[in-house]
């Protein structure tokens, strides 16, 4: 897998999720209406978003949760689980320019047997504003069991 | 004085939509991940898939959002309005595999409404289901449309 496993007696409360990186073009959000089916013309028509008061086509806000699902399974790794994830689209955000996903880790404890850390995550754009706030849980592996 | 979610409006919390149920294809999936821009081998080579837990290809988190869910008839007093996407919360139970039979079912379990600066705003909240051919809820998935 892409990065080396991490453990749950590698991590404290306040560790840092590395970042993850992402750089949407109009032809990812082309791609993004294919795959998942939402077509709605603000994501990929200037003309229509420009028309309905926008400054412009701008980001599904599902693509931006699907960063920010990258953000944690890349995180919690292949023997992680991803348990809950949650996001709020509280500004929205164009393609062209660089979004960064980032993440915090608020709580870790031991919950019906299993090892459980609890993220307080964001999406930030170039202008280091954070447009969709979100946390997530994850089931991380121990080191030997 | 909420303009739109009335008594009468709210008597639709808990109103439940038919079911839909969707086979999941490995080209689906590999579409997907492609889409959102995730290399993941777990998402993308079911050889590498192979050889870890979960011994085959399983969908990213958010794949859920490429099976329509059936639609919900929430009537609310509102001639004109346009739509945003608020939001998702998600929780996840069961990986899903290529070759699945996803049944997707959604239900209305929040209304309210807020005045903001575009005016009235109404807040929907569906809470939708995903299982598999098991009878095992594989994620729920609590999705805020806004109507202003």
């Amino acid at each position: 897998m892409a990065s080396k496993q991490i453990y749950f007696e590698d991590v404290e409360v306040g560790s840092e999720i590395p970042p993850l990186e992402k750089e949407p073009t109009t032809q990812q959000l082309v791609k993004y209406a294919g795959a998942s089916g939402d077509f709605y013309q603000i994501h990929y028509d200037k003309d229509f978003a420009i028309k309905n008061n926008l400054p412009g086509v701008i980001i599904h806000g599902a693509l931006k949760n699907a960063f920010l699902g990258q953000l944690m399974t890349d995180f919690a790794g292949e023997l992680g689980w991803l348990r809950k994830l949650s996001v709020q689209y509280r500004g929205m955000d164009q393609p062209g320019s660089k979004v960064v996903c980032k993440g915090r880790i608020t709580r870790k404890y031991v919950e019906g047997g299993d090892h459980l850390v609890d993220c307080e995550i964001w999406l930030e754009n170039s202008k280091g504003e954070k447009t969709t706030p979100g946390s997530a849980t994850v089931v991380l592996p121990v080191r030997n069991s | 004085m909420p303009k739109y979610v009335t008594e009468e409006a709210k008597q639709q919390i808990g109103k439940v939509s038919e079911t839909r149920t969707y086979e999941i294809e490995r080209g689906a999936i590999r579409r997907f991940a492609e889409a959102i821009g995730d290399p993941n081998p777990l998402f993308n080579d079911e050889q590498a898939a192979r050889k870890t837990r979960f011994g085959g290809m399983i969908a990213p988190p958010t794949f859920c959002r490429s099976l329509g869910a059936p639609l919900l008839d929430v009537k609310l007093n509102m001639p004109q309005f346009r739509g945003l996407d608020g939001g998702s919360e998600w929780e996840y139970f069961e990986p899903i595999r290529p070759g699945d039979r996803i049944t997707v079912q959604s239900k209305l379990v929040d209304l309210r409404e807020t005045e903001g600066r575009l005016g009235p705003m109404v807040f929907i909240t569906t809470e939708i289901t995903y299982t598999n051919q098991f009878g095992e809820l594989c994620a729920i998935q609590r999705a805020t449309g806004i109507r202003y």
